[in-house]
């Protein structure tokens, strides 16, 4: 398996030098859907340029990044491109050996099930076999690294290839077990853009199936484990937060930074649902809307979590998907992020409904994207309403993709208990609705 | 010892009509018992006043000749001293020197292009301290309305204009006080304030009543404190800009309004003096009008013991050649200003009328009637310069029609302008409504000497500059400046601030270009016609320039008006402040019409998200049932009420 990756790495690699030279680079970094202003390199260069001329480069309103980001390309900006290069390399290897572990444990507890023949028998077309399952993480890899979506984010060097990787790494520490990794990589996440925050419920859910500790309320060992996790989480976000403070001798970048991704102050258009609806809002209904929007990000953590228990692994694609439609400026970059775990569910194919269509409107859709940004921007000839309806559309596709995947999982759960081929009363052959 | 005996008779002469003017007060003030003592009373008291008035002249003249006999004696020999510093001393005490003093007067320069230009000065200076906790309450000729801004929100400098169309300075030269389009206000408050956000935004919302103008617009997102480029000018080196606060709309539109509270301020109004010819219908029916009003402390004599307070009201017009002459090269006062002049105003001290005849020293180029004998030099803008002056205080200047009308008439359009040593101009550059580019060029002229000018750029928040984009290049070389001041804008809260010294080579052009991105406002902040653009102030160009003739660095003496404004310090340069043109640009808009629309329809994919993941959360997989048909219901319901077992 390791020359077919090798090989992936170098194609990846090869493009992207290649379009780093290429007059397509300029044209890439500016495009509002890579590029969001927390993320864009533009600003990362303007935050580095403020610093040199001794402002702080928060007392601004262009600087938006973390101060551990701006340090790191303090010493790494001569070798920027060797740096998101790098970034979508370690993301893509880390989602490989994650993808690769989380299979083995499937099949194995795949085989534990039918050794006590917990299947019913009609199931076993829903049996996975080790030669499908055998491809799937150099596909993730695949669909990581080759993913458009991807490769523009990286040549636009939007810094959202870096948290990319730091929540690939929190994914690997996480299904390698590793507890301490895992808080310490949940909590980088947490520090760069907040909303990964959810996935701490995740974690913890697969960390305690790995350790076989039941997750009972009543039970000691489960407190136990989630004050042990909790602790190291908050602790090493503590650090960090006490690291950028003594980086910068100042608090400013807090209310630069999280006060910036939760109170929504910049419209610049993207692909999130935000900029119109606040370029809009009745001033009065503005705090009110702003709280309901970003509570929704967080909202859906609890419920899924208690029903997708027994999959956290699931959850945590869940999760990154409701990130990545709800949060404050999304761009493709956060999208390629679940995207790559698709190749994961590919035994959900068959339970899937409207595939076919969300697929043909979300590559509509990112045609269209710079089409009517031209229109409105550049020709003139068309107004924000266009932009806007496609966004809206692009967003509909793909809260359509999720809750179609969300529902092929469940279904295929239902089947594993209750046989495939599912009878009325009377004996003829039965559709399954939700009720 | 004859200045002596001379002094003290004028010294009883006041004493008694002092008295007098007591006794004639104290009797007006006096309650009256009844009309009877009151017509007792009137004839006395008429004898009196007339005997005072009567006096007065004499009052006048033995003070005159007091003065004459001082001078005379202080060319005398040294032991005559000791005599001559007694009146000397006395003289503040019994005779009160006028505190007081009002000077106007209006220059007026022909172009080469056919335009002429007008520009009218009226100082009125003050000696008095409005700052000592002593409450100012007796106003003369100084307006009270601004004595009492200054008091109230301890100003140090105050400098507003009001400016409708931008100076030609390639066509018309340098004008003797420049100011951007629109409004620009700019102050210095005391060291002791502080609270100075908060008595600016106060100050500003005063002024915008004073002066019936949209001051009141002026907030943290247009002001700025630079650090540099705007030094006080009066007395008083404060360097600290914390105290300094400058902000420009240069969208605002001068029109009458601003004019009549503007002329109210002069001592004597619109009615007497060269304000009548402050005739609106003419003033703004010209291709630039500005009008400022300029306060600041200064220095009564050379050793500065005493500080005074002027306020300088100034207001320059060009007349278009073609919109206000008819195309004939021929300009008089009526034609300008549609008056002529008959009189001084009574209050001033001095009234004159300048005209600029250096272009013309033989008088092959122009002719000037009524001719006047009076010549007289300054140097202005670092060039020397000769005018012809009319005093009106002088009964002779207004000759036997008992009016002024200069008239200004060419003999030949021929001649050239000499060319501004320092030239500025600013554009955008870029298409579409995402990025920009500004460009600032700035013109040496000079050939073979090279001087350093400060740059200020304040810049809207809503175009975001990236400072990294900044380049200067002159020569098509880099041009690194020696000093940069930047402090990027806060989103809503407050503007971009860029100053910058660079070194102009000389006979070149410098460019600076920095890159900006257009920001999407909320629909709520866009102007009524969103469409038509945003206006960014002008940028702001401060520079000593190397000077051909030797300036005047002499302070205390008498000057013309026009030429000792900005403070003088050295003789091989001069001060010159040049202003950009405004810019204009547009932002991307939203549609203003479907608020409603836009919240429903988000609102919608919102509730399709949420929905769909419920749903999925809270049911579950069952096997369907079909339910039977309309009839079939309605046939059980019938057969349960006949209580027969359903189909």
């Amino acid at each position: 398996m390791a020359a077919p990756l090798t090989l992936l790495l170098i194609v990846a690699v090869t493009i992207r030098a290649a379009l780093y030279r290429s007059s397509l680079a300029e044209l890439i970094a500016e495009r509002v859907e890579v590029v969001s202003p927390i993320t864009a390199w533009k600003r990362v260069v303007e935050g580095l340029a403020l610093l040199d001329l001794g402002v702080s480069p928060y007392s601004g309103d262009v600087f938006h990044e973390t101060p551990i980001i701006i340090y790191l390309f303090h010493f790494l900006v001569d070798y920027a491109e060797i740096t998101f290069m790098l970034a979508d390399v370690i993301t893509a290897v880390a989602l490989y050996m994650a993808v690769t572990d989380y299979n083995k444990q499937v099949f194995r507890k795949q085989k534990f099930a039918l050794e006590a023949d917990r299947y019913p028998l009609d199931c076993l077309e829903l049996i996975r076999n080790p030669k499908e399952m055998y491809y799937i993480p150099l596909k993730v890899a695949m669909f990581y690294l080759l993913n458009p979506f991807t490769i523009l984010s990286c040549v636009a060097k939007s810094t959202c290839g870096l948290n990319n990787a730091v929540i690939a790494l929190f994914i690997l520490s996480t299904i390698k077990g590793n507890i301490l990794l895992s808080a310490i990589f949940l909590s980088l996440a947490t520090y760069q853009s907040i909303y990964p925050l959810t996935l701490c419920a995740p974690a913890l859910l697969y960390l305690m199936q790995r350790q076989y500790i039941p997750v009972n309320f009543r039970r000691a060992s489960f407190w136990w484990f989630v004050v042990q996790y909790a602790f190291m989480y908050l602790g090493s976000l503590f650090v960090i937060i006490c690291l950028s403070f003594f980086l910068l001798g100042s608090w400013d970048y807090l209310p630069s930074v999280y006060g910036f991704i939760l109170s929504v102050p910049d419209l610049t258009p993207n692909i999130g649902l935000f900029w119109y609806f606040f370029a809009e809002m009745f001033e009065h209904f503005r705090l009110f809307f702003l709280c309901v929007f970003q509570i929704n990000v967080f909202f859906y953590t609890i419920p899924l979590s208690i029903k997708l228990k027994e999959h956290p692994v699931f959850l945590i694609f869940m999760q990154l998907a409701v990130i990545s439609i709800f949060k404050s400026y999304p761009t493709v970059g956060d999208i390629a992020l679940y995207m790559s775990f698709l190749p994961v569910w590919s035994h959900l194919h068959r339970f899937l409904r409207n595939i076919f269509l969300v697929s043909c409107v979300l590559l509509a859709c990112s045609a269209l994207f710079p089409v009517l940004w031209h229109l409105w921007i550049y020709a003139g000839s068309a107004n924000s309403n266009f932009y806007y309806a496609i966004t809206l559309l692009f967003n509909v596709a793909q809260i359509l993709l999720v809750s179609d995947y969300f529902y092929a999982f469940l279904r295929r759960e239902h089947h594993l208990t209750y046989g495939l081929y599912l009878k009325k009363k009377d004996g003829s052959e039965a559709t399954l609705i939700l009720k | 010892m004859a200045g002596r005996r001379c002094s003290s008779s004028v010294l009883l002469l006041i004493l008694w009509s002092l008295s007098v003017f007591i006794v004639v007060s104290s009797q007006e003030t006096t309650p009256t018992g009844g009309h009877h003592e009151v017509a007792a009373d009137n004839p006395q008291t008429t004898t009196e006043t007339e005997q005072q008035t009567a006096e007065q002249p004499a009052v006048e003249e033995r003070e005159w000749k007091a003065t004459e006999v001082e001078k005379a004696t202080l060319g005398d020999a040294e032991t005559d001293k000791q005599a001559t510093s007694a009146p000397g001393s006395v003289t503040p005490s019994s005779v009160p020197r006028p505190k007081d003093d009002f000077q106007e007067e209006l220059v007026i320069r022909p172009l080469h292009s056919g335009d002429i230009y007008a520009s009218f000065q009226f100082r009125t200076l003050w000696e008095t301290d409005f700052m000592k906790g002593n409450k100012v309450s007796h106003y003369r000729l100084f307006p009270k309305s601004l004595g009492q801004v200054i008091s109230k929100f301890s100003v140090r400098e105050l400098h507003i204009s009001f400016t409708q169309g931008y100076w030609r300075t390639m066509q018309w030269g340098q004008p003797f006080l420049p100011s951007p389009p629109g409004a620009e206000l700019w102050v210095w408050f005391q060291d002791t304030v502080t609270d100075v956000d908060g008595m600016w935004k106060e100050l500003t919302n005063v002024l915008s009543g004073i002066f019936c103008a949209s001051l009141n617009f002026i907030d943290s997102t247009n002001t700025v404190q630079p650090s540099a480029s705007f030094k006080p000018l009066g007395i008083g080196n404060v360097t600290d800009h914390r105290f300094l606060r400058y902000a420009t709309l240069p969208r605002e539109i001068v029109c009458t309004e601003n004019l009549t509270p503007w002329k109210k301020l002069l001592p004597c109004g619109s009615k007497a003096g060269l304000a009548i010819l402050l005739k609106s219908e003419k003033l703004f029916h010209s291709s630039f009008h500005s009008q400022a009003v300029h306060i600041r402390p200064v220095c009564q004599d050379q050793d500065c013991k005493t500080t005074s307070w002027e306020l300088r009201q100034t207001l320059n017009v060009i007349f278009d050649l073609h919109t206000s002459g008819q195309g004939k090269r021929e300009w008089s006062l009526f034609k300008m200003f549609s008056r002529t002049l008959t009189e001084a105003c009574p209050l001033a001290s001095s009234s004159k009328v300048y005209i600029d005849i250096t272009d013309d020293p033989q008088g092959d180029q122009f002719e000037l009637t009524p001719a006047t004998p009076l010549l007289s030099q300054a140097v202005v803008m670092g060039d020397r310069r000769t005018f012809s002056v009319y005093d009106l205080t002088q009964q002779i200047t207004f000759g036997t029609m008992r009016s002024l009308n200069l008239l200004i008439r060419w003999k030949s359009s021929e001649g050239h302008m000499l060319r501004p040593l320092l030239h500025a101009e600013r554009y955008v550059a870029g298409y579409g409504l995402q990025t920009g580019e500004i460009h600032t060029l700035m013109y040496n002229n000079h050939p073979y000497r090279s001087f350093p000018v400060l740059l200020l750029d304040s810049v809207p928040w809503y175009l975001r500059l990236y400072i990294h984009t900044l380049t200067v290049t002159s020569k098509g070389k880099e041009n690194t400046p020696s000093y940069i001041h930047y402090q990027p804008s806060k989103d809503r809260v407050r503007p971009h601030l860029l100053e910058m010294l660079v070194q102009l080579p000389p006979n070149s052009v410098t460019e600076v270009t920095v890159q900006f991105e257009r920001a999407l406002l909320k629909w709520t902040e866009y102007t009524p016609d969103p469409n038509h653009g945003f206006y960014v102030g002008s940028s702001v160009i401060s520079s000593l320039v190397p000077s051909i003739v030797a300036m005047d660095t002499n302070s205390s003496q008498e000057r013309p008006l026009f030429s000792n404004f900005f403070p003088c310090k050295e003789e091989s340069s001069y001060f010159v402040r040049i202003y950009t043109e405004p810019l204009l640009v547009n932002l991307p808009t939203p549609d203003f019409s479907m608020p409603y629309n836009v919240i429903c329809l988000t609102c919608t994919v919102v509730a399709v998200g949420y929905g769909s993941l419920y749903n999925l959360l809270t049911r579950s997989f069952q096997i369907e049932e079909p339910s039977p048909g309309l009839a079939k219901r309605i046939a059980n319901i019938i057969r349960k009420m006949r209580g027969v077992p359903p189909l």
